[in-house]
């Protein structure tokens, strides 16, 4: 018994890990099922009304929308800005290659309170209102530095054999990328997207310095926190939740069956 | 110079020369939206953190009059918030590498079939609000929920006390918020390691310990560098943890900045506080990485 014990010890020490993890996370699904009053913080029976009417509370639909909005554009630049620089440095001697480097780290060492104080204080020195336009150039601005990190590892892990190969074959330069290194990239490109997405939608100290009246979702939480979170809240959280814990799974069924070909 | 690079090393240097260019075209655009927008509004912190009141006085209105005791006077009124957001910072660092080190190391060695399966578990998270899940804590910690109560009746705890609202709930939120930032780099980091390095340790008579100490372990300090950096510094500007799951005596430097900001409409004080944080945080960063040996960040 002793023995089994130690040999397992670890084993079960990552699963109290793993249950620590998922707790809040099972509170947040089960609760998105509860008959609930005002708060929704007790359990006070089962029922379907808020997966029924998801949109019922006024604003959250709206919040969602925005989140949306905002996620979508902002992954779409940060992704296109950020792979470029991850190919310049990855690919590319030069110089300056120190600052680009630290301009790179600064942002993601930086805490969001401050980024997102100093961004509202250039708008307002500037006269910029804030709103949805504001909140999206904060995100790409956060997402850049996270796509070019992912993105680098990736170039750097190429095998440059692979585009020698293509260019003894004839292949012109804008051929080999498009053909040889692009394709060997994308799923790098591919999981900063996520990434960005993921920090974009869950992001709410830097939005709610720079989103003025506008709401996103997790500034509509924050809100509805003071007077009791309705459960539609906690629909969406699993929705999200469980798509994208699909697009994952999908994700490495595919790249297991790539690798078997 | 155009004799050294006269003859046959000409062909390869002229392309190189064009592929310079087009690594600043890559750069430019992204390089000038961090300048426009990261760089710059920092300079316009560090302008408007030595701003004084209008004489109008007038809320929302400031004169720039270099008046840098608003840092001095911003820290020495703040001083015990600033204390308190990095030891809460520290604590939660901690405990979150004490909680990720051997689920990281149970994954990369001891999991088999299940590592990916593990790994998605471990990056859960990060697919539900974060907001709603520290409001799930409150849930599970508060005064009506499952854990106050099984204490009370085991009698464990007083009728009247509490979790949240405490120094207690509000580490234990920072823990949980940034765990997967200290876990993915540390796995990542065990996971590189070669098998076979372990083996031969162990060939040449080193007991488990010994490997880990000797082996294991450096081999995985990059990944707790990178793992603790990714949890102290989000964990020290924090605010939403000390808010939802403490009190006031709880709160953080990030609560008053952001009560600066948006309550008191005082930017000056909010300005100074920012750049005092970051400031220490550069220091702390700098004189950690010097001591743990790893200048490979980004």
């Amino acid at each position: 018994m002793t023995r089994w014990l130690s040999k397992n010890l670890i084993r079960i020490y990552a699963g109290l890990a793993i249950f620590y993890i998922l707790l809040p996370i099972f509170y947040t699904i089960t609760f998105s099922f509860n008959d609930a009053d005002k708060r929704n913080i007790v359990w006070r029976g089962f029922t379907l009304d808020a997966w029924l009417n998801p949109c019922e509370p006024i604003g959250i639909c709206e919040a969602l929308g925005n989140s949306f909005k905002v996620g979508l554009t902002a992954t779409f630049f940060a992704t296109i800005l950020g792979t470029m620089i991850a190919f310049a440095l990855g690919r590319y001697n030069f110089k300056g290659r120190s600052t680009t480097n630290l301009l790179i780290f600064l942002p993601m060492a930086t805490p969001e309170v401050v980024l997102g104080a100093s961004l509202l204080s250039m708008f307002i020195n500037m006269g910029v209102g804030s709103g949805l336009m504001t909140v999206i150039i904060a995100h790409i601005m956060f997402c850049i530095s996270f796509v070019v990190v992912t993105v680098k590892a990736r170039v750097a892990s190429l095998d440059p054999k692979l585009e020698e190969a293509a260019r003894d074959l004839y292949a012109n330069e804008w051929e080999t990328f498009r053909r040889v290194t692009l394709p060997l990239v994308a799923p790098g490109i591919a999981a900063a997207a996520l990434l960005s997405f993921s920090l974009s939608f869950d992001d709410f100290i830097i939005t709610n310095f720079n989103s003025g009246t506008v709401n996103t979702f997790p500034e509509y939480v924050w809100t509805a926190s003071l007077r009791g979170v309705p459960p539609q809240a906690n629909v969406i959280g699993t929705v999200m939740f469980v798509v994208a814990l699909a697009a994952v799974f999908a994700g490495q069924v595919l790249g297991k069956r790539k690798q078997k070909k | 110079m155009a004799i050294a690079h006269a003859g046959a090393s000409d062909a390869p240097k002229a392309p190189e020369k064009k592929s310079k260019k087009f690594a600043y075209l890559l750069l430019a655009p992204g390089l000038l939206w961090l300048l426009i927008f990261f760089a710059f509004p920092l300079i316009n912190l560090a302008e408007t953190s030595t701003k004084t009141p209008a004489p109008t006085f007038e809320t929302g209105e400031f004169v720039q009059t270099f008046r840098f005791m608003n840092f001095l006077e911003a820290f020495l009124d703040n001083q015990e918030q600033f204390y308190r957001s990095f030891f809460y910072a520290l604590l939660a660092t901690l405990l979150a590498l004490a909680i990720a080190y051997p689920l990281a190391y149970a994954m990369a060695f001891r999991a088999g079939a299940w590592k990916n399966f593990l790994l998605i578990l471990v990056i859960a998270p990060f697919f539900t609000s974060f907001l709603l899940r520290t409001l799930a804590w409150k849930q599970i910690l508060g005064a009506e929920g499952p854990v106050v109560s099984a204490l009370q009746t085991v009698g464990l705890m007083a009728p009247e006390g509490t979790i949240t609202a405490t120094a207690f709930s509000v580490i234990m939120g920072l823990t949980y918020n940034f765990l997967p930032f200290m876990t993915l780099p540390i796995y990542a980091s065990l996971d590189r390691i070669d098998y076979r390095l372990l083996e031969a340790s162990g060939d040449l008579y080193a007991n488990g310990a010994t490997t880990f100490r000797k082996v294991t372990l450096p081999l995985s300090m990059p990944g707790v560098v990178a793992g603790t950096l990714l949890t102290f510094i989000p964990a020290s500007g924090d605010y939403i943890n000390a808010q939802l799951l403490g009190n006031p005596d709880n709160y953080m430097i990030g609560n008053v900045i952001n009560s600066r900001f948006f309550r008191v409409v005082d930017y000056p004080t909010a300005a100074s506080l920012s750049f005092l944080l970051m400031a220490s945080i550069l220091v702390i960063v700098v004189i950690y990485i010097r001591r743990a040996g790893t200048d490979e960040l980004v």
